[in-house]
């Protein structure tokens, strides 16, 4: 595969606030392809709010957002070079077209803490609708796939299945094979495993870790502090809005920073 | 007069009930969506407008409305009505009396969808009618079944106050043959054909329900 000059995702000193509530105060992220980079930290402390803006399904405050070089969304004052300075209250991001965002949008797919299938469809219709229905990909093509996906998510004799009929592993599996079954060049996900019983956690970490394996590129929030260890290229610790700590797996859990040791402390305890 | 006789007549009003059951029904169905998303709208004047609509129709008597619808045309806009106006007003007055009613229906289930489905859609790239049709709408179906099948069980028994407006359906039958025979049977004979037609309403929605309950 072509190595792209530009990084997968750049997103630069992104701010959020929810009504007078600052989420995010001055987060900057960069994800090469092919890099798997885990974001972890406390709770509340806003790890799914960056995920939802860097997915489009939240707008930011103010920052710049691209993907592979291509702008989604950028600082007003960045254009206004002609114009007189931006007053405080007028620094927002403005997004580009939505058609622009639509193609930025096939690049990239989304699994969530709540797996989010569609009840009324099986499993294999999960899977398929959207390659079939909104890629406009050839149906015998597509349904081929789908099989070898569910396959490799060790869910071969599940196609015909509705999702209330599987665990939670299982269903989570199946939101990933959906993600994947677009041929997206990123996945994110949102606390895959926190909805599920600690025994069915390492099935849907399996299949997590196969696909780090095929170097897929992955930004990952997460409570699995081994998992993160084991599977990411770098990790970043979010604290109150803030990117505290950044760094390869070693770097971050051997941060003498205090905030890090408290929370990596409180995690052995639970 | 013969009990045949009786149930002949009975049977004719019996048509003109059912045929202000299906009517209001085809016309108040869809009618209720449209009602519902204008409740939905985020046009503060279209959802006033609506909310004012609905909660008009849910805290007047039918019967009542029935008579405005009526009366309407010819005391207010002076336009002569005759009594081809009957039938016609009554199927007017109860499609937008049930419509308001679905119309809630829908809303709430609508809003029952998780927020999470919506966003799912989005993600896989299903535009906004995708959504709606392919994703939303086949759970809500399933979601609102039962408080529709309560709405249109109210409906068969609602058929009789068109009676109001003189429209012969099998109440006003039962009630000139009660009279002019003082007997019950009519009234017997009309209360059997309400309850049949209702277990028959009954029947079908309970198998709706049941193929909707694949998953
Ligand atoms: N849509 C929203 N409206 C208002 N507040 C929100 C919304 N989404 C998140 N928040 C708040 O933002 C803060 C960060 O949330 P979140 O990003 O979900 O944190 P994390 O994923 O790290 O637990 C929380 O206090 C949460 O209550
Ligand atoms: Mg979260």
């Amino acid at each position: 595969m072509e190595r792209n000059e530009f990084p997968y995702l750049e997103m630069n000193h992104v701010k959020k606030s929810f009504e007078h509530l600052e989420v995010l105060k001055d987060i900057s992220l960069t994800v090469h392809q092919g890099e798997v980079v885990s974001i972890i930290g406390p709770s509340g402390s806003g790890k799914s709010t960056l995920l939802r803006c860097a997915t489009l399904l939240e707008t930011m405050d103010e920052g710049s957002l691209s993907y592979l070089g291509k702008t989604a969304a950028y600082m007003q004052k960045d254009l206004s070079a002609n114009k007189k300075p931006m007053s405080d209250t007028n620094r927002r991001s403005i997004y580009v077209k939505q058609g622009e965002l639509d193609k930025i949008k096939r690049s990239f797919g989304l699994v969530f803490q709540s797996f989010n299938l569609f009840p009324h469809y099986t499993v294999l219709k999960n899977l398929i609708d959207a390659p079939i229905h909104v890629q406009k990909r050839p149906k015998d093509e597509v349904i081929q796939e789908a099989h070898a996906l569910l396959e490799q998510m060790g869910l071969s004799d599940k196609a015909d299945y509705y999702p209330y009929q599987l665990s939670g592993g299982q269903q989570q599996r199946v939101a990933i094979a959906r993600a994947l079954a677009l041929k997206p060049e990123v996945l994110f996900f949102d606390e895959p495993t926190s909805a599920l019983d600690p025994e069915l956690t390492g099935e849907v970490l399996k299949v997590i870790k196969q696909l780090a394996e095929t170097h897929m590129t992955m930004i990952i929030v997460t409570h699995e502090m081994e998992f993160a260890r084991k599977v990411s290229d770098r990790i970043l610790f979010m604290d109150k809005g803030y990117v505290v700590v950044e760094g390869t797996p070693e770097e971050v859990f051997q941060s003498q920073n205090e905030r890090i040791r408290e929370f990596l402390g409180k995690l052995k305890k639970d | 007069m013969a009990f045949s006789v009786m149930l002949t007549e009975l049977t004719q009003g019996f048509l003109i009930t059912i045929s202000i059951f299906a009517l209001t029904l085809l016309f108040s169905m869809p009618l209720g969506f449209i009602v519902a998303f204008g409740r939905m709208s985020k046009n503060r004047v279209i959802c006033g407008i609506t909310q004012f609509y609905i909660s008009v129709m849910r805290g007047t008597p039918l019967m009542l409305q029935l008579m405005v619808v009526f009366f309407f045309p010819g005391y207010v806009l002076h336009i002569p009505t005759g009594n081809g106006w009957r039938f016609p007003a009554i199927i007017l007055g109860f499609t937008i009396n049930y419509a308001a009613y679905f119309a809630e229906i829908y809303r709430s289930g609508i809003e029952a969808i998780p927020k999470g489905q919506y966003e799912a859609a989005k993600l896989l790239g299903y535009s906004k009618s995708q959504t709606f049709m392919k994703i939303v709408l086949p759970q809500v179906f399933k979601i609102i079944l039962p408080a529709v099948t309560n709405e249109v069980i109210t409906l068969v028994k609602d058929t009789s106050l068109a009676y109001t407006l003189s429209v012969i359906e099998m109440f006003s039958v039962a009630k000139q043959v009660a009279a002019a025979q003082t007997t019950m049977i009519p009234f017997a004979v009309a209360a059997l054909f309400y309850y049949v037609f209702n277990l028959l309403v009954s029947f079908v929605m309970n198998r709706l329900e049941k193929k909707m309950g694949y998953y």
